[in-house]
């Protein structure tokens, strides 16, 4: 059984208390507003990509429990100066990574940090706070709107 | 005397059970309370030897189930001392109840320029059938605000109250704030500009004596699974001359008393309001409840809630970093608070693992949350068989969220 230190594991608690790349990017090329209203999280995401499709920074603002806040700071570590292509990838693995029941199929250290939020798979009513980050930015990426995971 | 606890949680079988290999302690009862065996015996007992459909059959099956759905009308209009059984509509709820009154009583009431006035604590089940209301009829809604112990800004009531007041909604025990509002005084100076008052009693039926005539409200909505009930079932108390000129909300069986495809006449009281199959087993279960609370004593349980909450808001006070909202100097059953540095969601579900079973989120009070500066909170709510092992086991859980967030 997964335990609560499982979920709860240094990293997200030292991400929740200290977000990074936290804050408003000026001149933003994408954005995107995330919001979960079954728990009242809520989300901004900032891009600047360049014109190789490169993401040159990344930065989020928002308010949220400790694992969104630490699910959107460990994303914008990951994704500064990949390209959107590799975002793609990441998004995928890390869906992955928190939805599949049973054994992970991806190789979790393609996801690097990322995968210490592999524990969420045990609680279900929170898979959606560690993933509104991700959808977020695959909004902003593929246009500027709401993401909603409900 | 005082509440034989142990005994009472004896009679309420899910609560003999581990979570997480942990004792479960059940501490969301705004959300729902849990189930005597009464109640589960009582459903189980219509579906083994009563089940028929009710009013229409001549055979023994369906007059026994006729009967048995009609003694629990009786037993509700007990529970709220109504005048009449013509006056208890069995509703699904508190929601449908309050939609009730807002689309038949209030579509035939309102026109554009009048005002409902609510406040600033309301579930959003006492918000929206309201706002709806507004916007097809032109009416205004406007909002009695509460102060930062979370009580209502009684002083501001008279200047809210104007002869263009149709209607006046409010709480009765407030599910985010544990607040009890004085609700006769406010019915009292509605009446006086000729307004009508819907109270929401979905909280209060399980925590305190309710009496609709001394009240002198004209409307009461309440719900069945929050006073030890089924899901499913509540009910619609409405004065009767009121009921009388209101339209039907629901057209179908049962509501009817002669149709033709010119015309049809609407079968009386309080049928007129009761479309279709109704919920039967369901409304057995609320009289079985009913009959189960009457065994007990309300001013016991009402005494024993009173002290649990009074000692889980001294040890809450103890604990750094711990932020009650709601702080009313009437209140009951409900500690709503935050904690610094940790979200409601995680605290919801470290104590989760631990057995202990709240309600982390907004409480469906958006308002109140937006009152307080607060995205959400964590909520323990008590019931007649909560005991001091329950807050034991509740503050422990928070202290070792506190360690792990350190
Ligand atoms: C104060 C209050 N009003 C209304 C409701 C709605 O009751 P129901 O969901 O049973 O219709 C609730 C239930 O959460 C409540 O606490």
């Amino acid at each position: 059984m997964f335990d609560l230190k499982d979920l709860y594991q240094q990293v997200i608690v030292d991400h929740n208390k200290h977000p990074r790349n936290f804050g408003r990017l000026e001149d933003p090329s994408h954005e995107a507003e995330g919001y979960n209203p079954l728990c009242g999280d809520r989300l901004h995401v900032y891009l600047k990509v360049d014109d190789q499709d490169r993401i040159e920074d990344v930065r989020f603002e928002g308010e949220g429990c400790a694992i969104s806040m630490a699910s959107a700071s460990l994303m914008t570590e990951a994704l500064k100066g990949r390209t959107l292509e590799e975002f793609r990838a990441l998004f995928e693995g890390f869906h992955e990574l928190v939805t599949s029941s049973g054994d992970v199929a991806c190789d979790e250290t393609d996801l690097g940090k990322l995968a210490v939020l592999g524990g969420v798979r045990a609680f279900p009513s929170r898979i959606k706070c560690a993933t509104l980050c991700w959808h977020t930015m695959k909004n902003a990426i593929e246009r500027s709107g709401v993401a909603r995971t409900e | 005397m005082s509440l034989d606890v142990a005994a009472v949680k004896a009679q309420f079988p899910i609560l003999d059970q581990q979570v997480y290999g942990k004792r479960l302690v059940y501490l969301d009862n705004a959300a729902t309370t849990q189930k005597p065996r009464a109640v589960i015996h009582a459903i189980q007992s219509f579906y083994e030897k009563d089940n028929a459909n009710v009013h229409r059959g001549v055979h023994a099956l369906s007059e026994r189930a006729t009967a048995a759905y009609e003694a629990a009308r009786e037993k509700v209009r007990g529970l709220l001392n109504a005048c009449s059984v013509r006056e208890v509509v069995f509703v699904r709820g508190t929601t449908e109840a309050i939609n009730l009154v807002a689309q038949s009583w209030g579509m035939a009431r309102l026109r554009a320029g009048d005002e409902i006035l609510i406040t600033e604590m309301e579930h959003h089940s006492n918000i929206v059938p309201w706002q709806m209301l507004c916007e097809r009829t032109g009416a205004r809604l406007r909002v009695l605000p509460i102060n930062d112990a979370g009580e209502l800004c009684m002083e501001q009531l008279p200047s809210l109250l104007n002869e263009r007041t149709k209607l006046v909604g409010v709480v009765h025990l407030s599910n985010a704030l544990g607040t009890i509002n004085p609700v006769a005084e406010i019915i009292r100076q509605a009446h006086a500009v000729g307004a009508r008052v819907l109270v929401d009693g979905a909280q209060a039926a399980a925590h305190m004596p309710i009496d609709v005539q001394q009240l002198d409200c004209d409307f009461y909505a309440t719900s069945a699974h929050k006073m030890y009930g089924p899901t499913g079932i509540g009910v619609l108390y409405a004065k009767e001359t009121l009921l009388d000129e209101m339209p039907p909300y629901q057209g179908g069986g049962d509501m009817i008393r002669m149709v033709t495809f010119e015309h049809t006449q609407y079968n009386e009281l309080p049928y007129k309001f009761e479309a279709g199959t109704p919920n039967i087993a369901g409304a057995i279960g609320f009289g079985a409840a009913i009959d189960w609370l009457r065994g007990l004593d309300m001013g016991e349980i009402a005494a024993h809630e009173q002290n649990m909450l009074q000692e889980a808001t001294r040890r809450a006070k103890d604990l750094p970093g711990l932020r009650l909202v709601g702080e009313a100097k009437h209140r009951a059953t409900v500690l709503s608070f935050t904690m610094e540095g940790i979200h409601p969601h995680d605290l919801g579900t470290i104590l989760d693992r631990e057995g202990v079973a709240i309600r982390a989120g907004h409480h469906c009070a958006m308002p109140v949350m937006q009152r307080f500066g607060v995205p959400a909170t964590v909520r323990a709510s008590l019931a007649a068989y909560n005991t001091l092992d329950d807050l034991d086991a509740l503050f422990l859980a928070l202290e070792k969220a506190c360690a792990m967030f350190a």
